[in-house]
């Protein structure tokens, strides 16, 4: 099956019962599935009137008491924007999925790039914190978006997605597992007495416990900055109170967050960092250049964000240089070099969008650098 | 001081419970309403609407949007959420989809639900998803200082409409009619008890209902357009004919004429969730 439709089954089987869709290439595929899957296990697909409407839906959805989705591509994930920002700061567990294209604006509706990684970490105004996949695979997409949704109950916020065109466009075997094989997890639900419940009191992980409406918890929900009961308040304390919570209850947790594979980095000189269908690239790299007698690593990011800024600290200690390998011109390779903190000289193979980088041109780059 | 706090409790304990005590987090109160608004006797006709329609009052859900009239959720003791600008609508679609068995209730602005939240409005109507939207029209942006809205009427002085407006507004009953609402009418603020029983009736139909209630904004519209808070009043009473079932092309609202309220639909569609259920589960 294609990523696309991989997706959508991970989906399903990590328990997601509302999707709120608009069409857009190339993630079109995801909504098309969902919209006959879910209604046969009970889920309800809805296509909303635009993408703005679409992720609005999946957080009522998600109040509702559902694991809720969308799905999109670059100029739907830009309209999205407001309201991930408003699922940030009333921590509203979502998933949402960018297929990325080729951008900025309509750009190449057919092609793919990894050149929203930046929007996802910073598109909504204000300061939060956000968790960001990347798989490599049709079937990476399949587990990685079960993970999505035990990350986004887990920590109470949204989570992305960021997977592009080619792997979404790709037909490969995807092998889906008997569903007691698969491992689910559910919002952390409130206890104790209605009247005293507090929406945002934090529990031990630094997340509160979420009722959904209708559960007798006359819960109230706000986009203005609110106090641990839920209600707007206006002063710099407030807004201290809810950033720190918003923030700590991701960075407090980044061993749990972030997920990394090392590959042959024990003695390597040259670390490639690459993420997304550019791991599968890099991994072939990699493969070459040790059949040159390189000794060259390769560190994969499967979450993107929060960033394995530890990770390339440690290794910057003891390498010569990393080569980070992206469909877009030098996002995350800035977040390399910014944790490299010149401790090791930092290059990108990058490639304005449209196609996948080819083995050779990271090959190329690493011969530079030795 | 002391002496001023004790006279204050005694009156306080004198004052029997406000009638809608249980369904307002009175911790919230005082409000951000301005003196002489209309959003209050609106959002206390709902109150008054939720207690009187028989629904079990944890069922119930309010959603706002943003603006003074979006702060109604907040003062509710419901499930209530404050949403983005607009987007009041498509949130409370997901909330209703999402649990059926809840009753959903919009309450927000005519800024909100109509300028921004326009493309909302009409395909949550054409969808016939079941939801209560009430719209508090004080023809203006009340909470940014008074600009022009898709509500005000031609020629109105606003802070960006200096010269007076020069664009046509919207008819609200016509294009909830037009968007294949299930229900539709409207009150002012004055007629708070044919406004109280519509709103009963709104949400005990299982459809798109809308509500439209015209409410005075003495501070932001009524004052660049020479209007005191009780001539606005005056308007609703003198200037108003009740005509239910009117023609909705002749619902324009132009105080020179008469101005008309009532229930101009009420119809039977299926709704949406009834025509998914057909139509995608096929069990």
């Amino acid at each position: 099956m294609t990523g696309d439709e991989a997706c959508a089954e991970g989906a399903l089987a990590a328990g997601c019962r509302f999707f709120g869709g608009y069409p857009i290439t190339p993630a079109t595929e995801i909504a098309e599935h969902m919209s006959e899957r879910l209604p046969e296990v009970g889920g309800t697909f809805i296509q909303m009137e635009d993408e703005i409407a679409a992720i609005a839906s999946v957080l009522g959805a998600a109040w509702a008491g559902q694991k809720s989705m969308t799905a999109t591509s670059g100029p739907g994930f830009s309209l999205m924007m407001e309201n991930i920002g408003l699922a940030a700061c009333t921590e509203t567990p979502c998933v949402v999925v960018n297929v990325q294209r080729a951008g900025p604006s309509t750009g190449l509706p057919t092609m793919g790039a990894q050149a929203d990684m930046m929007q996802a970490r910073w598109g909504s105004h204000g300061d939060y914190e956000i968790i960001a996949l990347a798989p490599s695979s049709a079937q990476e997409i399949f587990y990685q978006t079960i993970t999505a949704f035990n990350l986004s109950e887990r920590y109470r916020t949204p989570v992305f997605i960021m997977t592009d065109e080619i792997i979404g466009h790709m037909s490969e075997k995807v092998v889906i597992p008997a569903a007691d094989q698969i491992r689910t997890e559910e919002r952390p639900k409130p206890q104790g007495r209605k009247d005293r419940f507090l929406l945002y009191k934090p529990g031990p992980n630094g997340v509160a416990p979420m009722p959904a409406a209708g559960e007798g918890y006359n819960v109230h929900v706000t986009g203005l900055t609110h106090d641990e009961k839920g209600y707007p308040v206006m002063s710099i304390e407030a807004q201290e109170q809810m950033m720190t919570r918003i923030k700590t209850k991701i960075l407090n947790n980044l061993d749990d967050i972030v997920i990394t594979e090392a590959h042959e980095l024990e003695d390597a000189e040259i670390v490639i960092v690459s993420y997304g269908i550019s791991a599968r690239t890099s991994m072939a790299a990699m493969q070459q250049a040790r059949a040159m007698g390189l000794k060259v690593g390769f560190l994969r990011l499967i979450t993107v964000w929060p960033f394995a800024e530890r990770q390339i600290r440690e290794l910057a200690q003891r390498v010569k240089a990393f080569v980070t390998v992206e469909i877009n011109l030098g996002q995350i390779h800035l977040e390399v070099t910014r944790a490299a903190a010149g401790q090791a000289t930092c290059h990108l193979v990058g490639h304005h969008g449209g196609a996948i980088i080819s083995p050779d041109k990271v090959i190329a780059a690493i011969k530079e650098v030795v | 001081m002391s002496q001023a706090v004790a006279r204050h409790e005694a009156s306080a304990a004198a004052v029997p419970d406000h009638p809608l005590e249980d369904l307002i987090r009175s911790d919230r109160i005082p409000h951000i309403w301005c003196p002489g608004c209309g959003i209050g006797t609106a959002f206390a006709a709902t109150l008054s609407a939720m207690k009187g329609c028989g629904l079990d009052l944890a069922t119930l859900c309010m959603v706002s949007g943003i603006g003074c009239s979006g702060r109604a959720a907040g003062y509710v003791k419901l499930d209530s959420f404050h949403t983005t600008h607009g987007r009041a609508i498509p949130f409370a679609t997901g909330l209703k989809l999402g649990n059926p068995k809840l009753n959903v209730v919009v309450f927000s602005g005519d800024g909100d639900l109509f300028a921004i939240g326009g493309n909302h409005f009409i395909h949550a109507a054409r969808r016939n998803i079941p939801l209560t939207v009430i719209c508090l029209n004080n023809l203006n942006y009340g909470m940014t200082g008074g600009q022009a809205a898709a509500t005000t009427p031609y020629l109105a002085r606003t802070t960006t409409t200096p010269a007076g407006n020069h664009e046509a507004p919207f008819n609200l009953p016509l294009l909830a009619w037009a968007s294949g609402a299930s229900f539709v009418a409207r009150w002012t603020i004055l007629h708070i008890r044919e406004l109280t029983e519509c709103i009963q009736k709104a949400f005990l139909k299982n459809g798109f209902s809308f509500i439209e209630v015209l409410g005075p904004c003495p501070i932001n519209y009524g004052r660049r357009n020479k209007e005191k808070p009780l001539q606005t009043l005056k308007l609703y009473q003198e200037q108003t004919i009740i005509r239910n079932h009117a023609d909705p092309s002749d619902l324009e609202i132009d105080f020179k004429k008469k101005v008309v309220l009532g229930e101009f639909v009420d119809k039977e569609r299926s709704t949406c969730i009834e025509n998914y259920d057909k139509t995608c589960r096929l069990m």
